[in-house]
């Protein structure tokens, strides 16, 4: 059965008011596409966990999505801060905004938990710092084994899990390939999964390499075709990270006005990811191409009969 | 981290070449690399300093970033540790979840590179909040993976630029544990079963410090041109001092030509 859907429908029928919405890629693969169309279609309440809020999560705070960050790393990667969930929480402008923080670690921990249905995941990590103060989810926890303790956080599992690959079948089987974050984890771990690709593909492609399949279309309820859908994040082989518009951000999102300026152009003034991309303009995407190709070798599965 | 420009040094004699702040950072930091084999990265001068010593004094030393690259290859200087470019021709390309919880935490990480907004004298440190946690004055990134890297990786390599406000008495917030409150932090180490031993070296634009044995940073080597008025200027406390305190060595004229033309040509990081 296909579940191939817009963006808009996807987003329209998955993410409701109040869900916690994880829309995870570690650097690589963040869907910008589906966090814009969240804004347009002004989803309110949201929780909105991620291990690096990012870029994308600043839009959506600064857009009056979400009333509470679940997060390990709050930064522009490579440039600085993130101004508008800066403004929320160093002067409650317009409004506080409650924060949940882990280190990668321990977010990791908790979409693994969350996936394998466990009561808690435990980890090396915590001793003898302020995290477990600052969060008190964060706790010691004894071996039944042995003396020893160790950290233990709780399950995260998303009612939403978006998830950008390079490309699914219909039924949405995915595969990716590339920095892989946690995307698998948080995806076992939600509730409803959208998954957005570059490309639609055939279900014998996928079959051909099944090592590459990530995700199974058994846990997907929507796959979105959206070309360019990551930008200015990045889809391995297919178009570089925009380092120019994470270092333009920082100068658009320092002011609340030049923040809402941009999103009125770039989010509400668009009606989807092809207008945006079609507003980027050819010359800024074709210097996004990769310089050359890279193509890994191929392997033989066999044929056993 | 774009870096800001420092006033390049001229070196006494004036023989060696004129280099900057940051290229002597670079530059001691990749000599403290010496036969280490797998070095967790951060963007900016780690990156730079790590990919100088695979080329001078470390030639095995492996490259792994926490976004998931091991053995990792940069043809070109990446922004941010989960660029395109840590990707293709990498040995081994795995999830966070087996990142952190294989390599690190099974204990395969040697030395692992941190920086942040404060360092208190025991090598404490805070990429949290500058203030109160619950209304700071300045909202920091947080851990990363910084806190379970200051308790895993073997080793923890500290590079920072001195000031008042970084190098402080107390720390605001304790992210990433290194000496805890001095001598006993081997035995809590031990007992807590900590792989690391926490931080070994410091790396700042003025000098290289080492720990002692009652866990304190002391100045080993003060970089050419920097005086120990400098020192004291931009730090919160008395600093110790080594005696005999050396010069570190000028970088050379391999190494700068090494950072100029093939590690960082834009001069991004290091003019």
């Amino acid at each position: 059965m296909s579940k191939v859907a817009s963006m808009r429908d996807a987003v329209a029928e998955v993410v409701h008011d109040g869900d916690v919405v994880a829309i995870e890629g570690f650097t690589h693969l963040i869907c910008f596409a589906a966090g814009h169309e969240i804004i347009r279609q002004r989803k309110r309440d949201l929780t909105l966990a991620r291990l690096t809020p990012d870029l994308i999560y600043d839009q959506m705070v600064a857009a009056g999505t979400a009333r509470k960050l679940v997060f390990s790393w709050l930064g522009n990667p490579g440039v600085g801060g993130l101004h508008a969930i800066r403004r929320r929480v160093e002067d409650a402008d317009p409004a506080p905004i409650e924060l949940e923080e882990y280190s990668h670690f321990g977010m990791v921990g908790r979409y693994t938990a969350g996936a394998s249905n466990l009561p808690f995941f435990p980890l090396r990590s915590y001793f003898e710092t302020d995290l477990p103060k600052a969060n008190p989810l964060i706790r010691p926890i004894r071996s039944p084994f042995g003396d020893e303790t160790v950290y233990a956080v709780p399950p995260l599992r998303p009612d939403v899990t978006v998830v950008h690959a390079q490309r699914a079948d219909a039924e949405g089987n995915t595969q990716m390939w590339g920095l892989l974050g946690c995307q698998k984890e948080a995806a076992f771990a939600a509730e409803r999964v959208i998954v957005v690709v570059e490309e639609l593909c055939s279900e014998a492609v996928i079959r051909a390499d099944p090592n590459r399949t990530v995700i199974p279309g058994l846990i997907v309820d929507a796959v979105v075709v959206e070309p360019w859908g990551a930008h200015p994040s990045y889809v391995q082989g297919a178009y570089d990270r925009d380092n120019r518009f994470y270092r333009d951000w920082d100068a658009i999102s320092r002011e609340a006005a030049t923040t809402q300026a941009w999103l009125d152009e770039w989010v509400y003034g668009v009606d989807g990811r092809a207008e945006y991309v079609a507003k980027l303009g050819s010359e800024r995407v074709a210097g996004l191409r990769p310089s050359g190709e890279a193509p890994s070798g191929s392997v033989d599965y066999g044929v056993y009969k | 981290m774009s870096e800001p420009r420092g006033v390049p040094t001229p070196a006494a004699g004036s023989a060696a070449p004129a280099f900057s702040k940051s290229e002597m950072m670079i530059v001691a930091a990749a000599r403290e690399l010496a036969g280490q084999r797998v070095c967790f990265v951060g963007v900016g001068l780690p990156n730079i300093a790590v990919n100088l010593a695979r080329r001078t004094v470390a030639p095995t030393l492996e490259l792994v970033y926490e976004s998931g690259a091991f053995g990792a290859k940069p043809a070109r200087l990446p922004l941010s540790i989960g660029d395109p470019t840590i990707v293709t021709g990498a040995t081994a390309v795995v999830s966070m979840f087996e990142l952190f919880s294989f390599y690190l935490q099974g204990g395969l990480v040697d030395v692992g590179f941190l920086g942040a907004a404060q360092v208190d004298r025991f090598g404490n440190l805070n990429s949290t909040v500058i203030g109160d946690y619950e209304h700071p004055k300045t909202r920091l990134p947080g851990s990363g993976g910084a806190c379970e890297i200051a308790i895993n990786a073997r080793q923890v390599f500290v590079i920072m630029r001195q000031s008042k406000r970084s190098f402080v008495d107390r720390i605001d917030f304790r992210t990433s544990p290194g000496n805890l409150g001095g001598a006993d932090a081997a035995r809590i180490r031990r007992e807590e079963g900590w792989l690391g031993r926490g931080p070994s070296v410091v790396v700042t634009d003025l000098g290289i410090y080492h720990f002692d044995d009652t866990g304190q940073m002391r100045l080993d080597s003060i970089h050419p041109g920097a005086t120990l008025d400098q020192v004291r200027e931009t730090m919160g406390w008395e600093p110790r001092l080594a005696d005999p305190l050396v010069t570190t060595p000028a970088p050379t004229p391999e190494e700068l030509r090494l950072i100029r033309e093939e590690l960082d040509p834009e001069g991004a990081y290091t003019k």
